[in-house]
């Protein structure tokens, strides 16, 4: 059986992707939540699609580096893992964090230096065994940074650059990463911004892209694929015509 | 958020609010009532609420156990039909009861009891549903069963959602030995024939379905297609590319022409079938669920859907006239639905399947002339002591509602206070 892992499993992206793969194969899955009390209902969910597949919580502190490492090594004992999805973070309230450098900080952990902490630590393990894919969800908040979320688009940023810095240090090995860039999707993160409900994308499309890509080894993945357009154009934009939009 | 039924008859602003499994009824909407909305798969307004709030249940999707030995299924309100059938159909397990589309959610099949071809033999959706979870707007939780709580149980099966928000349920899958049905397709060259057919499929057949053709008022001829479950394991189907219909057209591209031409293309296309045949669950139970967006095809005034439900004593002179009226009309239908219902009870207090014949019509809204066609067959339904389908209506008369669902008083009292939808104003007052 194929191991598999991830952290962040409350993550609808995640658990949509998690039901994707667990449809084709059974799959030893480990799935890191800060709150085993919330993630059990997925796992309760997941057993009933893959009932041969062997389904497991750990709970932890997804921040303090040395959690992470106890996280990852505890995964990682038991065997190599062929295949790790980083999944979680926040979105943020722009504002609450303009006002509040605590909070800020908080949001830059969670959504930046967590998650890249965890790909290294995975990363690591990986550069031993020489094999193994590691998926990193960014944002297309990442490409950009514009007033309405920089705060998570900053962090989201740091992980494309921390994603290139791996895919530099492991070209031509079989340790693959990928860069998953999901646009707005239709999940609980998003639910308090109502009424943009049903322009958002579904998640469970979002998560078949996913899941295609990784498979192809794409080192990024827009999900859907039109974002791969349209933040080519926004990135591209000049900045006397960016700066005027009210986005 | 702008939003239509499956018959897209109206379209208007409704607040989207995703229902998450945390949230609790009384303590976020206490302001407006509310509604709760699946895939919004129904025809006409019962899962519409334009004055009100919509709580999208969509996001409610996950299993919680299955029993493998049973068949026990036990899932959230906004679980698809469709993922149970792909999920379960490889293990051996699948719906024992499906309507004509897949893409509803669990709550709303219950909350509107559909039935299947299967229904002489196995009955409504809710007849095989063990307990349901109900949240009221007061806060109340109520879990209820055929046994417990019944009357609960029977308001809420079929109660178009009005008796409070289905959170859970459980089901009985029934166990298959194939994906694949064994299929016959017969000709009947009138009613008389129909009838009979029906009657001798019952006893031998678990699905039995017919497509009548009616543009012609010279023969009332059609195709009778009975089904057993294969008991040889098929291969299982790639997955197609579907086709869809990608923009709505100008003007309904369902006329008296095309109706023709297609019953008679197609009631050709299959005579060259006629006889024992296989067939996917997939093509037998969901044929138009393979074309995206069917209903853009009657374009931008969109269609109604007109489906009854004639008692057995009075079928086939009922059938007869309302075939002869539409015939008359020259506002033909393509391939209606016909097919007769087992004497299996239904559970619900407003259960719309009962022992007899039922028929069900797409007619593209024509304005004057639907509404006065429609007040023709109601008068037929109304002698005849039958009643129409909630989930595809969008205008009966109330009379014709509270004449043909006499346990309507007794419903009433179980409806939570909070909670309101279009047909409901329109048919019951609030």
């Amino acid at each position: 059986m194929k191991r598999y892992a991830i952290v962040g499993a409350t993550s609808a992206i995640a658990e949509h992707c998690a039901r994707i793969w667990l449809t084709k194969e059974d799959l030893d899955l480990t799935l890191v939540a800060r709150n085993k009390e919330r993630a059990e209902s997925v796992v309760q969910d997941l057993r009933v699609r893959s009932p041969g597949s062997v389904i497991r919580i750990i709970e932890g502190d997804l921040v303090t580096p040395s959690s992470i490492e106890d996280i990852v090594r505890e995964i990682c004992q038991a065997g190599d893992v062929d295949c790790v999805l980083i999944a979680h973070g926040s979105l943020p309230d722009q504002e609450a964090c303009q006002n509040d450098l605590a909070r800020s900080a908080n949001e830059l952990s969670v959504n930046g230096i967590s998650p890249a902490l965890f790909a290294e630590a995975f990363a690591n393990k990986m550069s031993i065994s020489g094999r193994g894919q590691i998926g990193i969800i960014g944002s297309v908040a990442g490409d950009r940074g514009r007033k309405s979320n920089y705060i998570y688009g900053a962090a989201k940023g740091l992980l494309t650059r921390y994603a290139q810095g791996l895919q530099h240090r492991f070209a031509g090995t079989d340790v693959v990463i990928t860069l998953v860039k999901p646009g707005p999707t239709q999940t609980p993160m998003t639910a308090h911004l109502s009424d943009e409900g049903p322009k958002m994308a579904d998640v469970t499309a979002v998560a078949q892209t996913i899941v295609n890509g990784m498979a192809k080894e794409r080192p990024v993945v827009y999900a859907p694929g039109k974002w791969l357009i349209i933040m080519m154009i926004i990135r591209h934009l000049p900045r006397f015509i960016f700066n005027r939009m009210d986005i | 958020m702008k939003l239509r039924s499956w018959g897209r008859l109206s379209e208007e602003e409704h607040p989207y609010i995703p229902l998450s499994r945390a949230s609790s009824l009384h303590i976020e909407h206490p302001d407006k009532k509310i509604l709760a909305h699946g895939m919004g798969r129904s025809y006409g307004d019962v899962c519409l609420n334009p004055v009100g709030n919509l709580l999208f249940t969509r996001d409610l999707d996950r299993f919680l156990s299955f029993n493998p030995v049973s068949g026990e299924l036990v899932c959230e309100a906004g679980v698809l039909l469709g993922d149970i059938q792909r999920i379960f159909a490889p293990k051996g397990w699948m719906l024992p009861v499906t309507p004509g589309t897949q893409y509803v959610t669990m709550a709303g099949a219950l909350a509107n009891d559909v039935h299947g071809k299967n229904h002489h033999s196995q009955g409504c959706f809710s007849s095989h549903v063990n307990w349901l979870k109900l949240e009221r707007t007061d806060g109340e939780l109520i879990t209820c069963s055929p046994s417990e709580k019944s009357g609960w149980f029977e308001a809420t099966a079929g109660g178009l959602g009005l008796t409070g928000v289905i959170k859970q349920l459980s089901i009985n899958l029934k166990p298959i030995e194939s994906s694949w049905l064994d299929t016959e397709t017969l000709f009947f060259s009138n009613l008389s024939e129909f009838f009979q057919l029906s009657e001798e499929s019952e006893a031998n057949w678990e699905y039995t379905v017919s497509w009548i053709d009616c543009s012609s008022n010279k023969h009332k001829r059609g195709i009778f297609i009975r089904a057993n479950h294969s008991e040889i394991p098929g291969e299982t189907l790639p997955a197609g590319r579907k086709l869809g219909i990608p923009f709505v057209p100008p003007f309904s591209l369902v006329n008296g022409l095309s109706v023709s031409a297609f019953n008679q293309a197609y009631f050709y296309a299959h005579k060259t079938k006629r006889g024992m045949n296989k067939s996917h669950y997939q093509s037998y139970f969901y044929p138009l669920d393979g074309i995206l967006n069917w209903n853009r095809m009657y374009g931008p005034r969109g269609f109604y859907q007109y489906q009854l439900v004639i008692p057995r004593q009075a079928g086939q002179p009922a059938i007869d006239a309302v075939l002869d009226e539409i015939s008359t009309s020259g506002q033909g239908s393509f391939l209606s639905v016909l097919k007769t219902f087992g004497n299996k009870p239904s559970p619900g207090l407003l259960s719309f399947p009962l022992e007899g014949v039922t028929l069900a019509l797409d007619f593209p809204n024509r304005g004057k002339k639907t509404s006065q066609l429609f007040d023709r067959l109601d008068a037929i339904v109304k002698e005849a002591k039958g009643r129409l389908y909630p989930a595809k209506d969008a205008r009966m008369p109330e009379d014709l509602f509270t004449n043909g669902y006499p346990n309507l008083s007794q419903f009433t009292a179980y409806r939570d206070p909070g909670i309101s939808s279009g047909l409901s104003r329109r048919l019951m007052g609030w």
